[in-house]
């Protein structure tokens, strides 16, 4: 094993060039280490974003090698197996600079589905008791995880072919909402969610299931979510209480 | 589904012709793997079908679930892949369906009257 | 700047299938009607038809198409099981056998064909 490692970095905005570095090997370097070495040893015009290096943040999510993950959470031993690799700002968002991307869609298609809370009490009232066995209660949790790190939006084919679809981070998190028995959103939610972007577009390919470095299924939400719209749309025929 | 997105309504009448083309293909395949066995023959086929009430209701019921089926996937296709409008995508679709009833019923309703000539 | 490495798992592949196997089966739809359609018109002319298609190409092809017929029922089977009962990370298991009974039911054609 050579003790350099040869490094190919996107440089520019959407159009742009890979340029090549040499980069000494270190045991246990991440790609994280080896972005920073260029930054501060080779080349100081390099941009790209990190910020807790722990992997807690999400914020130094790229492409490496062909697949959107946490630099900081990427061992160069085990992604370089050739000694060379390849780093990209993350996929289906505009290009800032370099390695940094635009987060703006991600987080309005947050919105746009809904995915916030919408409360229904006052400080006067008694709040809702939510046990942790309660069967709502267990499907929010197995998403509220996210820390909206936009790996799963980049690894999404439907995000790249529709540029409508809301993604999966932002349906996973409507999701959670509408398991919550406090919120008192769910007629928008579903509303949002069930239009030209919303959940129906996704075909369970489960590329963010593959990625999140959180190891939540945002298609097992989505799943979840066509079948709260479908059983809201047939309670439209048949009747029923809402 | 008064209140709900055509998105809604196209998963739903896809979900539904599926689990209908999930029986209709299984009887199908059954069907013809038992028919092909010694040969095929136009003779063959319409002595097994024509007068035969109950091929004529079962593939009355197939050409309509494929019908609805298949257009509405296309449509994703092409709603994904081209540069199609959403608003040519439904013609397209629609067209579609209107092709798979013509030819599909032209051809079972054709194939129960033969051999009666 | 589009490298491609993030696609190579199981459910892309099934994806892939169950899309290609689809529009291919959508496309076969109106050839099989007018296939079967000159038989209304005449039995020997379906007869002449169906001699010609009497080579080991054809009947191939025929194979693909009953492989591509099973493998888009299996796939859709999968895919309304995740979609009715939300199973998880065994469903990889499940596009290996839906791909498995797609060759099965395939081969049982071959094998019967004349």
């Amino acid at each position: 094993m050579s003790n350099t490692i040869k490094v190919s970095v996107w440089r520019g905005q959407t159009e742009g060039a890979f340029e090549d570095f040499e980069v000494p090997r270190q045991p246990s370097q991440t790609v994280l280490d080896v972005i920073t070495y260029i930054q501060r040893n080779i080349d100081p015009t390099l941009s790209y974003r990190f910020a807790c290096r722990v992997g807690v943040c999400g914020s130094c999510a790229m492409t490496v090698n062909g697949r959107p993950r946490w630099t900081c959470r990427t061992h160069v031993d085990k992604v370089a197996t050739d000694g060379t690799l390849q780093v990209s700002p993350l996929r289906n968002l505009e290009v800032v600079k370099d390695l940094a991307c635009d987060m703006t869609e991600f987080f309005n298609k947050m919105n746009r589905a809904e995915g916030k809370f919408h409360p229904t009490k006052s400080r006067d009232d008694d709040f809702d008791m939510v046990l942790p066995d309660d069967p709502k209660r267990k499907q929010a949790s197995q998403g509220i995880e996210c820390i909206g790190c936009g790996v799963c939006y980049a690894a999404c084919d439907v995000v790249e072919w529709n540029k409508d679809y809301l993604g999966p981070a932002a349906l996973n998190r409507a999701w959670t909402l509408v398991n919550d028995v406090r919120d008192g959103g769910n007629a928008e939610r579903i509303a949002a969610v069930s239009g030209d972007g919303g959940c129906h577009a996704c075909h369970s390919q489960q590329g963010c299931v593959e990625h999140c470095p959180k190891h939540i299924s945002p298609t097992h939400s989505i799943a979840g979510l066509k079948r709260a719209v479908a059983k809201s749309a047939l309670k439209g025929i048949f009747g029923g209480d809402d | 589904m008064p209140s709900a997105g055509i998105e809604t309504k196209l998963w739903v009448w896809q979900r539904a012709s599926a689990a209908v083309l999930g029986l209709c293909v299984i009887v199908h395949l059954i069907l013809i793997i038992i028919a092909v066995q010694g040969g095929l023959s136009a003779g063959e086929i319409i002595s097994r079908v024509s007068g035969n009430v109950a091929w004529l209701m079962f593939y009355s019921v197939f050409v309509i679930a494929v019908a609805v089926h298949a257009p509405i996937g296309v449509r994703t296709i092409l709603n994904e892949m081209t540069g199609l409008k959403t608003s040519q995508t439904y013609l397209v679709m629609a067209v579609l369906c209107l092709v798979i009833l013509s030819m599909g019923f032209r051809t079972v309703v054709g194939l129960y009257n033969a051999g009666g000539v | 700047m589009k490298p491609r490495g993030h696609r190579n798992h199981a459910h892309y592949w099934a994806f892939v299938l169950h899309r290609v196997s689809g529009l291919l089966l959508a496309l076969f739809i109106p050839v099989h009607f007018y296939v079967l359609g000159m038989a209304i018109e005449s039995a020997t002319r379906l007869d002449g038809f169906l001699s010609w298609t009497n080579t080991p190409l054809v009947k191939l092809a025929e194979t693909m198409l009953v492989v591509l017929l099973a493998a888009h029922l299996t796939g859709g089977l999968r895919l309304m099981a995740h979609e009715f009962f939300g199973t998880r990370e065994s469903s990889k298991t499940a596009v290996a056998i839906g791909t498995g009974i797609a060759l099965v039911v395939g081969l049982t054609f071959l094998l019967n064909v004349r």
